[in-house]
């Protein structure tokens, strides 16, 4: 148990901390641009997956890193597209269609992985590139900072830029007030010549972007080779993660954070021969919760403005008793 | 003298997707410079004909001239290309943004790829000083008066540089200061050369500011004409093709035992706005009860807490002695509580659903409506039948889906399905916008034989023609308050009763005390 505390305190966890966050920072980036238009989209498991795999697969043939990362962001935007087809095109039900996308991705991964390897866990048998680890020069010689500030994987620098950027692109650009129009009334954007499919399918497409990212970080970064479904609900994590930070890129943020400490911590406890299925259990669990407390205190703040009516209400019924 | 006419549209069809014909063959023509009322009765055509004009909706056939070449209006976009503007009945803003963001929509300017937002707050502040009509760049829609909003979305169209402004019923949602107000901006426009098309169905109106007019009945183009050659009665002929309706025939009221008791009823929404504050009154067996006022100044929710959909903040409700909080709204049903609501196919009607069904959504479980564990198909066919014969609901047969009617034939369906209950307390919120005149007829003629049976009616109304025709006794709401009680409706004038909807007037606690006692 000491040896866990000792490692909370420690700069390794903070260092573990943006290690697991980088996924769900990523991804809940895009997600919430999607969720801004209006778009209740949860495919993005499946878009993470692809990516991965496309990531994999692109860089063990070309042997280009660069290869690999197109291949990626192809797979999760052809993933978005699809869903954009579906849903704002066909207009068919975007909860089915993302479970249908998210299905499709699990089982279609495993064929192509059979198809290009002859291997259905995983790719050992193929040599994928990695992402490389980027250390600053400077700050790197600075005590205790420079190991947290420095020696991080690329992408989780681009996750960490990403959050200013989607900030600005929201709600500084053009583009951002677009996005935010349609999902709040699309008929207005409508009325001006907006066309509101359009931006949204703009809005999915840098979604697939981000989503590929945090996909190849999980083949081509936090490990490295592609396994069966080794997202492993990192994408619904995403989505609650943003849910829970309002949509807004700076508390999305946060609560990415969040979620990437309570895997941290897991982590930590495996040390300690705390059964792996409970520890598993863990960032999930952390969900719920996170979803349950904002609930809660959401509620409770309603509670506390009525109670503060009643005692109004009452006073003013005592006055008038009086007079 | 002929003048050139800088809009023309010629032989225009639009049929919906359902069949229904909106537009038959309509030729319309607009003057340079005038203002041009289109008037007709509800589901007469103007709409749809300004949709198409507006490129919201393709027609089967016809042509459209403007400034004396065809031209092609595929979208809005093409058709604010052209210098063809529309404000719509209901708003295109977006109510979390400010003026200045919505002012710029879709034309935004911008600085080092990112958003101006100075640029855009210039851009508002040049045009609302051109024109004269003032307007904060910085407001957020949310926050804007009615009357503020509309300004926005004429001036978002001044923006763009239409030459012709269409305006879908302006004046609906406005109080007769405020149209009277958007009129003396609109004579303003027109003398800085602006064509405007001015859609209503109130035709004081027309004759007070149209130079022409163009009367639709059932899709077609009736006629047009010079205001000034025209009387009001003949406009009215004109669009219901035969002469203007009675009055309804009201004695005075019975009055009974207080049946409705609402006490210091207050009520925040998820904004932290406080929407209702203090609100108290009564309403007795035999007396309708008006409630005036500019829409979204508290009417939805006090409906809404009396019929159990939203819970009771704070406050008391009391149905003939019983308070109704916590109930549940087939509970506060069972007491006999019958509620028209102002949102017809959100809780009114079920789209989806047949006549019959929704006909007996309030009444499906009681015992005299099933046979063993199942719905009783011949004594639910017996019933709606009567209903649909005794409310005039014109339709295929009671097995028809609600939505295949007009929106006057649904409201019917609503409506006989909560005066069928025989309610002790009946709460009709805007019970016949959007609907036509038979069925308004026939809603309002029921909401007077109900009291005239001892019940007590609570009437919400945005409309006030309906408030001082059918209502005994007015409270007015502004801002969440009662600001005005009127005992009776005689005497009092639609400017007295806009001033005090508008805030401008307020009583003193004691006469508003009144209606509470």
């Amino acid at each position: 148990m000491e040896s866990v505390l000792g490692y909370i305190f420690s700069t390794e966890f903070i260092i573990a901390i943006l290690r697991m966050s980088t996924p769900l920072i990523l991804c809940s980036m895009g997600v919430l641009l999607v969720r801004n238009s209006g778009v209740v989209c949860i495919a993005f498991e499946s878009m993470m997956l692809a990516a991965a795999l496309g990531g994999v697969l692109g860089s063990a043939y070309s042997r280009s890193l660069l290869v690999g990362l197109l291949c990626g962001i192809a797979l999760s935007v052809l993933f978005a597209m699809l869903f954009g087809f579906f849903v704002l095109v066909l207009k068919a039900n975007n909860m089915l269609v993302s479970l249908a996308l998210n299905t499709l991705g699990s089982g279609g991964t495993v064929f192509i992985l059979f198809a290009f390897t002859g291997d259905r866990g995983s790719s050992t048998s193929i040599q994928s590139l990695q992402f490389p680890t980027v250390n600053i020069p400077v700050i790197q010689d600075i005590p205790i900072l420079g190991n947290i500030l420095s020696g991080h994987n690329i992408l989780t620098y681009v996750a960490l830029v990403s959050v200013p950027v989607v900030y600005l692109i929201l709600m500084k650009s053009p583009l951002g007030l677009r996005i935010r129009a349609v999902g709040e009334n699309k008929n207005a954007a409508e009325s001006l010549g907006t066309s509101a499919m359009k931006t949204q399918f703009v809005a999915l497409f840098i979604a697939g972007i981000f989503a590929g990212l945090a996909g190849m970080y999980m083949s081509m970064a936090y490990v490295s080779a592609f396994t069966q479904d080794m997202i492993a609900g990192r994408g619904f994590i995403a989505i609650a993660a943003q849910n829970l930070g309002g949509f807004m890129p700076i508390p999305t943020l946060i609560w990415s954070l969040v979620f990437g400490a309570s895997n941290a911590i897991a982590n930590a406890f495996q040390a300690i021969n705390m059964p792996p299925e409970f520890l598993q259990m863990f960032p999930y669990f952390s969900t719920v919760l996170g979803l349950m407390l904002v609930g809660m205190s959401i509620n409770q703040q309603e509670k506390k403005k009525a109670a503060e009516i009643e005692e109004k209400s009452k006073l003013a019924d005592a006055c008038e008793g009086n007079g | 003298m002929e003048q050139e006419y800088v809009l023309s549209m010629q032989n225009i069809t639009k049929i919906y997707k359902d069949g229904f014909v909106a537009n038959k063959n309509i030729d319309f023509s607009v003057r340079k410079g005038d203002i041009h009322g289109l008037v007709g009765e509800n589901g007469a055509g103007k709409s749809t004909l300004m949709k198409v004009l507006f490129g919201q909706e393709l027609p089967e056939t016809g042509k459209i001239f403007f400034k004396g070449e065809e031209v092609n209006i595929s979208s809005p976009l093409a058709a604010l290309k052209l210098g063809i503007g529309m404000v719509h009945q209901h708003f295109m803003l977006v109510p979390s943004l400010t003026v200045a963001e919505n002012m710029v929509f879709g034309m935004e300017p911008t600085k080092g790829g990112l958003f101006d937002f100075k640029e855009a707050v210039r851009l508002t502040e040049e045009v609302a000083q051109k024109y004269g009509l003032p307007i904060d760049p910085n407001m957020k829609i949310r926050d804007l008066y009615v009357g503020q909003k509309q300004r926005v979305e004429i001036l978002k169209m001044l923006l763009r540089n239409v030459e012709v402004l269409i305006l879908d019923e302006p004046t609906a949602v406005l109080t007769p200061q405020e149209t009277q107000e958007l009129f003396v901006q609109l004579v303003k426009l027109k003398e800085q050369g602006y064509t405007i098309i001015f859609i209503s169905h109130k035709l004081g109106e027309i004759k007070q500011i149209c130079d022409r007019l163009t009367v639709l009945r059932d899709g077609c183009s009736i006629q047009t004409v010079d205001v000034d050659s025209v009387t009001e009665q003949d406009i009215s002929r004109m669009m219901v093709g035969r002469n203007a309706v009675n009055s309804l025939v009201k004695t005075p009221p019975k009055i009974g035992q207080v049946k409705l008791r609402v006490k210091r009823l207050n009520y925040f929404n998820g904004f932290g706005k406080h929407v209702l504050q203090n609100v108290s009154f009564q309403v007795r067996g035999g007396e309708i009860l008006g409630i005036a006022g500019i829409e979204g100044n508290g009417q939805r929710e006090i409906s809404e807490m009396i019929t159990g959909i939203d819970s009771i903040q704070s406050g008391e409700i009391l149905v003939n002695g019983t308070c109704v909080k916590g109930k549940s709204v087939r509970e506060i049903r069972e007491m006999g509580v019958a509620h028209i609501s102002e949102d017809r196919m959100t809780y009114g009607a079920a789209a989806e659903a047949s006549i019959e069904q929704n006909l007996i959504s309030d009444r499906f479980y009681k015992k005299q409506y099933q046979r063993g564990q199942i719905l009783n198909k011949k004594v639910i066919q017996r019933t709606s039948r009567e209903l649909i014969k005794s409310f005039t609901i014109k339709c295929d047969g009671g097995s028809a889906p609600v939505k295949t009617l007009s929106g006057g034939n649904i409201q019917k369906v609503v409506a006989a399905r909560e005066f069928s209950q025989s309610p002790q307390v009946m709460v009709a919120n805007q019970p016949t916008r959007g609907i036509d005149v038979g069925a308004s007829e026939l809603i309002r003629e029921k909401l007077i034989a109900l009291r005239d049976e001892g019940a007590a009616v609570l009437l919400i109304s945005a409309d006030m023609g309906e408030l001082r025709e059918v209502s005994d006794s007015l409270i007015v709401l502004c801002n969440g308050k009662i600001v005005a009680y009127f005992e009776t409706v005689e005497g009092l004038s639609e400017n007295e009763l806009g001033e005090y909807m508008l805030g401008l007037k307020e009583q003193t606690p004691e006469e508003i005390g009144r209606c509470f006692q």
